[in-house]
């Protein structure tokens, strides 16, 4: 962390959003996770991506578990809504709060011991329901908060910082997201900023539940030779299926340059994701291939990142619920108690 | 802790006018940035590069929030001579560069602040170079005891030389004492800081007497003689009625310094002031104070090409001075042998074919101006009725010497010139950056040395980090905007021509505006092979100033910016390849110099460092080689 507050004095010329802000207004407090910490760089991509599609701050409702992760919503949009939770419990809060307002966009920031190991079950169920959201894992593979042990998700056979291997099999945040049924799937790399941002703008286009694996490298305790989520192994062994151009609806879709090699998705909202194709194999909406092609890279220790797999036609929590359209605070009282003509009715259909 | 200071002996002295630092612009990229080179650090520092006589402004403004005046003010007696005088008059051309003005609305009152180390220091006669022991037997002549001189004397008198000083008038101190009017800068601050100098038994003053020739002055045989006359004659306006109004006609700064002087106590009630220079700022505000009730400025050309400083402008209006713009004086109207007021033809100002903007009657009604006395400033020249042509200094067509613009010296070796004598009117900081350089070159020239050979100036590179967070400086800026100085009551202000109106900053306000100053001389030092890039210092910089990116040639590499970086007068500071072949760039255009890039580097990659340049005074450069 550092002991002075952020100077208010900025660029002259930054550029604005529609809605008059520059980026710094999507600014939170200042960090205090240790210096060079990739979610710090996570932070900062998602106040890049709201800023560029000019999300009004006060309309993102940001929630969290336990760890160095679930620290990090107060470091972005200090306008915004936030809750945490008690450790591994976010997914619950965060259903519950969509289920009561579903005009606000929420994310969920977690972590790999917050989701793949005391959250493990929280983190499928949410998913399978189809939660409207964002979910972020930052995924680091080692409990930075209580000084570097393997996490649920640390490769096998990846050396800690002491030099002590992992004899454990890793949980693929990805594969399981998959196979819950998420309808967004998504893997990055905090130091990879370019591809991050457009993800999380295109994650929060999607309707229902989006994921994101996102490697942060534990520059404290797991940035060393032997580990597999270092800066440098990441960048060594990073294979990116496709390039992301996130296209809000209201933009006009000009010519495809490259037909054959790029392909646009058109989600429900009308935004357009332009995926240029880097691996030739790889279908973003075949979710069996997908699987397939993400547990051949695997098996070659290969990482691959950018949108792994996308649903256009895809529904969410409340489509499946038929619930009412309107946030729950919305509602009248004579909405929410509509007497007793109306509970007569009911009783009388049950009958 | 990783602290080293750094000598850079092999480096040349900073080209004033362009940054020295060589991009060769390739195809393929930029060259990484060569910080060894002292000019790219000092650029950063715009204030220091900006002054004639290169003065450490951050370093003493920190002092000066350190409560340590007497340190602050020594700082800048060791550069520019008189920090008292320069502290109410200086043409502050350090604050335009200021980069707080890029950043905020208004830079930092660096003038003022300078006059706050001087009214706040202890005594510091102890801290004044002791008076040679041994004579080095040269004898240098110095012609006019103004700054130029003054600054030449200043650097020679301690190793040892013979210094003699003529002027006309009886008191040193030159257009200091004669054409700054009291109500700017009191006499006691001209006595305190010329007195530093002269009432130290280093110099022979032969004041009252004017040299009358060079010739037979240089009989006298001295080993070198200076000259720092000033430019002294102001310039007539020869149009009717000049001669028959002539009792009620007066040229500026013959008439401030007759001020100055006692000579002249009033003037009468209606005053016109021709001419939009400091000289006329001068003229009507002393006018304002002698009588002038009613007083005018009157100018040719437009408000924003007048050639006042713009606060001066604004102290003159302040006074209740109109100013006038786009009348040419025609006719001086008299009668009876008594000026009756000034006729004028209306101009307006037009782009020639060649996109020359020149003044062209407006064709409506020549405008006449009542008044009782003219005060003609429009502008001065050099004069050198007493240098013979043929005693060796070749002069041009505009009858000026010919000087070299890096040494001073004249076509005659032995003979150098300094301040406006040189080049033509500037000002004080000018003419003691020029003194500074004539005197290195005077102290070559007396030792037989090559005067084209320039002693480096001496700089220091030093790690300000004290803990994880903790540095040596205070990185957090001040969000307070530029503090107004306070003055003095106008109503008093106007009736004495010796009340000061600036009362200055007082301590608590001064540390205030001490701490708006963004400590651009505390650098941002990058050592490419400890990057991990990891982002955190292009997230945390609050103005954008960071960008890992693929090389390109500088035009298109500004482009490719997190800000794009348009000053293309401020560099951009190039790594050497990253480990992902990007380099990473920093666009000095607006950095803070708030150090959070440093903070959150985890591997110390960043650090901040102090950049101390000083520049190399004859005193300091023979005494180092000695």
């Amino acid at each position: 962390m550092t002991w002075i507050t952020k100077p208010k004095l900025h660029h002259p010329k930054l550029p604005v959003n529609a809605l008059g802000f520059t980026h710094r207004d999507y600014e939170g407090a200042v960090s205090t996770l240790c210096a060079g910490c990739g979610h710090d760089s996570i932070s900062a991509a998602i106040m890049q991506a709201c800023f560029e599609i000019d999300l009004p701050p006060h309309r993102l409702a940001k929630l969290s578990g336990i760890g160095c992760s679930s620290k990090t919503p107060t470091y972005f949009l200090g306008q915004s809504h936030g809750f945490n939770s008690v450790h591994g419990r976010m997914p619950s809060v965060l259903t519950g709060a969509n289920l009561a307002n579903r005009e606000l966009v929420y994310m969920g920031i977690s972590g790999d011991g917050d989701s793949a190991s005391i959250g493990l079950g929280q983190f499928a169920h949410c998913i399978r329901r189809g939660v409207n959201m964002v979910y972020i894992v930052e995924n680091n593979g080692v409990y930075g908060l209580t000084k570097g042990q393997f996490s649920a998700t640390a490769d096998k056979g990846s050396k800690s910082k002491k030099g002590v291997s992992n004899p454990d099999s890793p949980m693929d945040m990805v594969s399981l997201a998959l196979i819950a049924g998420a309808s967004f799937v998504g893997r990055s790399f905090s130091g990879d900023k370019k591809q991050l941002v457009e993800l999380i703008k295109a994650a929060i286009a999607h309707k229902g539940a989006a994921f994101l694996d996102v490697i942060s490298p534990c520059i404290a305790f797991n940035n060393h030779a032997g580990s597999t989520k270092s800066f440098d192994y990441v960048r060594e062994h990073n294979e990116a299926v496709n390039a992301l151009e996130f296209i809000e609806g209201k933009e006009e879709i000009t010519v495809d340059h490259d037909p054959g090699t790029t392909i646009n998705v058109t989600q429900h909202d009308g935004s357009v994701l332009r995926l240029k194709k880097l691996a030739e194999d790889h279908d973003p909406t075949d979710r069996a291939s997908v699987m397939n092609f993400i547990q051949r890279h695997n098996a070659r220790g290969e990482i691959v990142t950018g949108l792994l797999y996308v649903e256009p036609d895809s529904e969410d929590l409340h489509d499946r619920l038929g619930v009412t359209a309107r946030p729950l605070n919305a509602l009248s009282d004579a909405d929410l108690c509509p007497g007793s003509d109306a509970l007569d009715k009911i009783n009388a259909g049950l009958r | 802790m990783s602290a080293g200071t750094t000598t850079l002996e092999q480096s040349t002295a900073p080209d004033k006018r362009s940054n020295g630092v060589g991009h060769s612009g390739e195809a393929a990229g930029m060259p990484p940035t060569d910080i060894s080179n002292p000019a790219y650090f000092h650029k950063v520092v715009d204030c220091q590069w900006a002054c004639p006589a290169h003065t450490p402004v951050p370093e003493y403004i920190r002092l000066i929030a350190a409560g340590r005046y007497t340190d602050a003010y020594m700082v800048n007696w060791q550069s520019n001579v008189f920090p008292g005088i320069l502290g109410r008059t200086c043409d502050r051309p350090c604050e335009p560069a200021c980069r707080r003005g890029r950043v905020e609305a208004e830079p930092v009152a660096i003038c003022r602040l300078k006059r706050v180390a001087a009214d706040n220091k202890d005594d510091i006669g102890a801290l004044l170079p002791a008076k040679p022991v041994k004579k080095n037997g040269k004898r240098v002549a110095l012609i006019g005891a103004g700054p130029a001189s003054l600054t030449v004397v200043r650097d020679l008198a301690p190793l040892g030389y013979e210094l003699v000083l003529f002027d006309g008038d009886r008191r040193g101190g030159g257009m200091i004492r004669s054409q700054i009017p009291r109500f700017r800068l009191p006499e006691e601050v001209i006595d305190e800081e010329v007195g530093y100098i002269l009432d130290r038994g280093f110099v022979e003053t032969r004041f009252g007497t004017r040299i009358e020739s060079m010739k037979q002055l240089l009989s006298e045989k001295f080993d070198a003689v200076f000259v720092g006359s000033g430019a002294p004659r102001g310039r007539d306006l020869d149009i009717p009625g000049r001669s028959e109004a002539a009792k009620n006609i007066h040229i500026g700064i013959d008439w401030l310094s007759n001020v100055s002087f006692g000579h002249i106590e009033k003037i009468g009630r209606r005053v016109i002031v021709l001419g939009g220079g400091n000289t006329a700022m001068d003229c009507c505000r002393t006018s304002r104070r002698l009588g002038g009730e009613d007083v005018k400025v009157i100018v040719r050309s437009g408000f924003d090409e007048m050639k006042a400083s713009p606060w001066e402008k604004e102290d003159a209006m302040h006074e209740g001075i109109p100013i006038f713009n786009f009348l040419v004086p025609k006719e001086f109207t008299h009668k009876d042998g008594k000026l009756t007021g000034v006729t004028f033809e209306k101009v307006v100002a037009k782009k020639d074919e060649k996109g020359r903007r020149q003044l062209l009657p407006s064709g409506e009604p020549d405008q006449h101006f009542e008044c009782d006395d003219v005060l003609v400033a429009v502008g001065q020249e050099n004069a050198f009725p007493w240098i013979e042509r043929d005693c060796g200094i070749e002069f041009d067509k505009w009858n000026m010497p010919k000087v070299n613009e890096a040494t001073f010296q004249s076509t005659n070796p032995k003979i150098f010139f300094g301040g406006d004598a040189a080049f033509g009117p500037k000002n004080i900081i000018w003419a003691v950056a020029h003194g500074h350089d004539a005197a290195v070159s005077i102290d070559k020239f007396c030792n037989g040395e090559d005067v084209a050979k320039r002693p480096p100036p001496m700089t220091h590179l030093m790690s300000q980090k004290m803990g994880i967070h903790e540095w040596s400086y205070d990185n957090a800026p001040s969000n307070d905007l530029r503090h107004k100085v306070p003055m003095r009551e106008q109503a008093v202000a106007l009736k004495s021509i010796k009340a000061e109106v600036e009362l200055g900053f007082d301590r608590s306000l001064g540390y205030a505006e001490t701490q708006r100053c963004l400590n651009c001389d505390v650098q941002t030092v990058f050592e490419a092979n400890l990057c991990i890039e990891c982002d955190a210092c292009m997230d945390i910089c609050p103005v954008d100033c960071i960008t890992f990116t693929p090389n390109a040639p500088e035009p298109m590499l500004r482009m490719m910016l997190t800000a794009p970086a348009e000053n293309f007068t401020q560099d951009l500071y190039v790594s050497t390849p990253l480990k992902t072949h990007r380099v990473l760039v920093k666009d000095e255009d607006v950095c803070l110099h708030c150090g959070l890039c440093a903070e959150r580097c985890p591997t110390g990659a960043w650090d901040m460092q102090k950049f101390l340049l000083e520049m190399t005074h004859a005193t300091e450069a023979r005494c180092s080689r000695a």
